[in-house]
């Protein structure tokens, strides 16, 4: 039974994907304005030749704030889990 | 555990270039292909590599986990004041508050296919500057953490 | 028909991903199925801003000026940092769940049950 409600849950993922999938085209983006705008417009206002460069860190500046962030916090979640870890070590050896 | 001679010679010999390589993505991340952490990444790399050659000993003793986190700290601090400044010069938080000043950074860029000029960009290149150095510092912390803890010969 | 084949690709790795994450025990198993469907989505984002004979978005020496969208190509390196980020923070999760119970499967944590 327990397989059985597994595989319904991936076949009904797997089917509504396919959904979504279905009417996109490759090659033709339904919508690009925003990003023609980019690539008219984009050397002029912020200077750089590398547009995505100039998505990530002009344009769309608070994305990557937060992602900067998120990185900076998984690391400091990081230290915290794996230093309480360390100091079961150092008592480990001492035993 | 220790690799042998010809491993750490041989790494030794290879780090320094792919220093150079990561800071040349880095720098030229408003130019070609590439940018902050895109270089940050291949920086941490030859972290990896040393890491890999010599023994945990040696590189406890060597590489300090304080000094890399804060340059993690510096890069983030760099970003958001970067990023203040334009506040006080006037325009919006995260505007480009060098561009076509000609100072640092500020030549005026030529339109369409160019062959390119280090010197534009306005604030992009020192952002890349900053994420750089946090990705560099982010990367090195986790893998020197994760090492920390492993019991045994890893 | 074969035009489509990157969204397939990308549907059937985010579908390879999501049955490793609901049948695999082994918690390793578990964390390497989320890089999985990490890896579709970023293939799904990149192919849905391409154009028909469209080069990279850097106008450096570039061969034309009939550009792929840049929108997603930054969103999609988003994606990529912030996926390191939660899979070393899941992996380190792992190893002090295994220093706890001496194993990484899901049924021998019994005392992780309500």
């Amino acid at each position: 039974m327990k397989q059985v409600m597994t595989w319904l849950v991936v076949a009904v993922i797997a089917g509504s994907l396919l959904l979504c999938g279905a009417g996109l085209e490759f090659g033709v983006p339904a919508y690009h304005d925003m990003d023609d705008y980019m690539i008219a417009h984009g050397q002029e206002e912020t200077g750089g030749n590398n547009i995505v460069t100039d998505v990530v860190f002009d344009y769309r500046g608070f994305d990557t704030l937060g992602e900067a962030t998120v990185l900076f916090t998984a690391v400091l979640g990081i230290g915290l889990v794996l230093r309480t870890l360390a100091k079961e070590d150092e008592e480990y050896e001492y035993e | 555990m220790n690799m042998s001679n010809l491993v750490r010679t041989g790494a030794g010999l290879l780090m320094p270039f792919v220093l150079v390589f990561g800071f040349y993505i880095v720098i030229h991340g408003h130019l070609t292909p590439g940018g902050g952490f895109q270089g940050g990444a291949v920086i941490a790399t030859a972290f990896v590599l040393l890491i890999v050659a010599h023994s945990r000993e040696t590189i406890r003793e060597r590489i300090s986990l304080g000094f890399l986190k804060n340059t993690e700290t510096l890069g983030l601090m760099l970003f958001i004041v970067t990023a203040l400044i334009a506040l006080a010069a006037g325009i919006a938080f995260f505007g480009n508050w060098l561009v076509n000043t000609g100072s640092l950074f500020g030549t005026p860029v030529a339109f369409g296919i160019n062959p390119g000029d280090l010197n534009t960009g306005g604030v992009i290149p020192i952002m890349n500057i900053a994420v750089g150095l946090e990705v560099l510092g982010a990367m090195s912390v986790i893998i020197l953490a994760m090492l920390s803890v492993v019991r045994g010969d890893a | 028909m074969f035009g489509d084949i990157p969204f397939i690709a990308a549907g059937i790795l985010i579908v390879i991903g999501i049955v490793t994450i609901v049948t695999r025990h082994n918690l390793i198993k578990m964390v390497m199925g989320l890089a999985v469907v990490e890896a579709g989505v970023n293939l799904m984002l990149v192919a849905t801003g391409y154009r028909d004979g469209g080069v990279a978005p850097i106008f450096t020496n570039a061969p034309s000026t009939d550009m792929v969208l840049p929108t997603v190509q930054a969103m999609t390196l988003t994606n990529i940092v912030i996926g390191i980020a939660t899979t070393a923070l899941l992996l380190s999760f792992v190893m002090i769940i295994y220093r706890k119970y001496g194993s990484a499967d899901v049924r021998d944590m019994r005392r992780l049950k309500g």
